[in-house]
C-alpha cells in the first residue's frame, strides 16, 4: 500500500478529518484559555501581555503554522468529503429516513463547517490580520498601550474587542457561530475518536461524556466573551 | 393479537429497467389480513395484477424467515419498514392500520444500481467478500474445535458481527451510502477469532480498496445503519475497523 493509496481511501480521508479535528480541539481549549484573560477586569492588560506572548514566541509562531495547515486540511477535505458522499446517491428518496435514524447534526457536519468557515472569515478579518498583519488600511489600525513597570509598548488588542462587540449585529453573529460550533462539536468530538479507531467500551463512554460537556462548555466561554463586552460587564 | 383486515393504498417504484428512468405507481389492496407478512401482501397484490393481466412488480426475497438477506425494500423512508431489528420478509401487517398508504422504494445507492422495480443490484457485496472476506484454509479434515481456544466474549463479539447477512439495509439508510457497517461486520467477525488472525491486515486492506472501488461513500458515523440494521450490527464494528485498517495501514511492508 502506498501513502498514496492510503490518504485517497475512504478511511484514510476520515483518517485526516479526525487528527485535524482533535488537534482543532486542542487549540480550541487554548484559544478560550487565554481570551478568558478578559475577564479579569483590568481593562484587559492581562490580555494584551498575553496576545503579545502568543504574537511574539517563535515557539507559537510555528505552531501557527501548523494550526492554519491543519484547519485548511480540515476545510478543504470536509467540503470535498461532502460533495463526494452526496453523489453516492443520485436519485433521493421521496420519504428520508430523517431523525428516526440518525441525529440532524450529524447528517448536517458540512453545513455546520461551512457555517462556521464564514464566521472564521469575519473572525480573522476581525482580530487575526489586526494584530498579525498590521490590518487591511488604516481602518484596522490598532491603537498602543503601556502598563506601569513595563516598558514594552503592547497592542492594545482588547480595545480592538470593545470596539468590534459595540455593534449588536456583530454580536448576534458571533453568537451564532458558537452555536454552529456547538453543534459541530457534538457530532465531532466523539466521531474523530470513533475514526480514529476508539471501540473500547470503557473509552467511548469517557469519550462521549467529555464531548458533550466540551460542546457545551467551550463554546459557551467563547459566546460569553462578545456578550460581557457588550453588556459592559468587563471594566 | 387481535386480528384484522385492512384495505390499503401502496406507492410503489415502478422501474421497467437499469436503463429507464423509474417512477411511482399507485396499487389499492383489499382485505390484507394483519397476520400476513408484508411480502404476502405483495404476493396478494402481485396476484391481482397477474389476474388483470398486468405485470406484476419484482421484488427480491429468497428464505422469507429473516435470514438470508434478500428482501430489501425500503418502506415509508425506513429500510424494511417501521419494526426495529426486522427485515421486511419479518415485518407483519399489523404494523399498519386500515386505510394507510404505503411507499415502497428501492435501495437508492449508485453502488446498488435498480434491475427492475424495487430489486437492486448487490454484486457489489459479494466482490467485496471477494476481496477479503474469508479465510484461506488447505482443504482436509476440521481440526478438532478444542484445540483452538477462543475467549467467550470474543466468541460472543464475532458472532454478533457474523449475524450479518449483507442485506445491504445499512448502504440505504446511510446518507453517504457508505457500507462501513457491512465491511465492519465482515472484518470484525474474522478480526476478532484466531482463525482470522493470520490474514486480519491484507483483508481489511483490501476490503476497503474494494468498498472504494465500488463506489461507497465515506462513514461519517451518523448511526443511521445501526438503527435501522436488522440484524442489529453494532456501530462499534465501524471503529475497530477503523483501527485495523489504520494499524494495517502503518505497519503493512509492501
Amino acid at each position: 500500500m502506498t501513502w498514496k493509496q492510503l490518504f485517497t481511501s475512504s478511511v484514510g480521508k476520515k483518517f485526516v478529518m479526525a487528527l485535524t479535528g482533535v488537534s482543532l480541539i486542542g487549540f480550541l481549549i487554548v484559544h478560550a484559555g487565554l481570551n478568558a484573560c478578559i475577564w479579569a477586569n483590568d481593562d484587559g492588560a492581562m490580555f494584551n501581555r498575553a496576545a503579545r506572548f502568543m504574537g511574539t514566541t517563535v515557539v507559537i509562531r510555528i505552531m501557527e503554522v501548523g494550526l492554519f495547515i491543519g484547519i485548511i486540511l480540515h476545510i478543504v477535505q470536509g467540503i470535498l468529503l461532502e460533495l463526494e458522499n452526496r453523489a453516492r446517491r443520485t436519485i433521493r428518496y421521496t420519504v428520508p429516513l430523517g431523525n428516526r435514524g440518525s441525529k440532524w447534526y450529524s447528517r448536517s457536519m458540512g453545513l455546520l463547517g461551512t457555517l462556521i468557515l464564514l464566521f472564521l472569515i469575519m473572525h480573522i478579518y476581525h482580530f487575526w490580520t489586526p494584530s498579525r498583519l498590521g490590518g487591511i488600511g488604516a481602518i484596522q489600525e490598532l491603537q498602543h498601550v503601556e502598563y506601569a513597570g513595563d516598558t514594552t509598548v503592547y497592542h492594545d488588542l482588547y480595545r480592538e474587542m470593545v470596539n468590534v462587540f459595540q455593534s449588536p449585529l456583530i454580536v448576534v453573529l458571533y453568537l451564532l457561530g458558537c452555536i454552529s460550533l456547538a453543534y459541530h462539536l457534538l457530532h465531532g468530538f466523539s466521531s474523530a475518536f470513533r475514526t480514529l479507531g476508539l471501540h473500547n467500551q470503557r473509552y467511548v463512554k469517557l469519550v462521549k461524556a467529555a464531548g458533550i460537556a466540551f460542546s457545551v462548555i467551550v463554546p459557551f466561554v467563547f459566546a460569553m466573551m462578545p456578550v460581557s463586552i457588550y453588556l459592559g460587564w468587563i471594566k | 393479537m387481535e386480528h384484522y383486515n385492512m384495505n390499503l393504498t401502496l406507492k410503489v417504484w415502478k422501474q421497467k429497467n437499469k436503463d429507464t428512468r423509474g417512477s411511482f405507481e399507485t396499487f389499492h389492496v383489499k382485505d390484507i389480513s394483519s397476520e400476513m407478512s408484508f411480502l404476502e401482501m405483495f404476493d396478494v397484490l402481485n396476484e391481482q395484477l397477474i389476474e388483470e393481466g398486468k405485470e406484476p412488480i419484482a421484488f427480491d426475497h429468497d428464505c422469507r424467515e429473516g435470514i438470508c438477506g434478500m428482501c430489501s425494500m425500503y418502506i415509508n423512508g425506513r429500510p424494511h419498514g417501521p419494526w426495529h431489528g426486522t427485515t421486511t420478509c419479518q415485518l407483519h401487517m399489523r404494523a399498519f392500520k386500515d386505510g394507510d398508504t404505503i411507499v415502497v422504494e428501492p435501495w437508492r445507492a449508485n453502488a446498488f444500481p435498480v434491475l427492475k422495480d424495487l430489486m437492486v443490484d448487490r454484486d457489489a457485496f459479494d466482490r467485496i467478500i471477494q476481496a477479503g472476506g474469508f479465510i484461506s484454509v488447505n482443504t482436509g479434515n476440521a481440526q478438532d474445535g478444542n484445540s483452538i481456544p477462543i475467549e467467550k466474549e470474543k466468541a460472543d463479539q464475532a458472532f454478533a458481527a457474523a449475524a450479518c447477512i449483507g442485506c445491504g439495509a445499512c448502504v440505504a439508510a446511510c446518507k453517504n451510502s457508505s457500507a462501513m457497517l457491512f465491511v465492519s461486520a465482515k472484518v470484525s467477525h474474522l478480526a476478532l477469532l484466531p482463525q482470522g488472525d493470520p490474514e486480519k491486515k491484507t483483508r481489511v486492506l483490501n476490503m476497503i480498496a474494494q468498498m472504494d472501488k465500488e463506489g461507497f461513500g465515506a462513514c461519517t458515523n451518523t448511526g443511521a445503519c445501526e438503527a435501522v440494521c436488522p440484524k442489529e450490527i453494532s456501530l462499534d464494528n465501524i471503529a475497530r475497523l477503523n483501527k485495523e485498517y489504520l494499524s494495517a495501514a502503518a505497519v503493512i511492508d509492501k
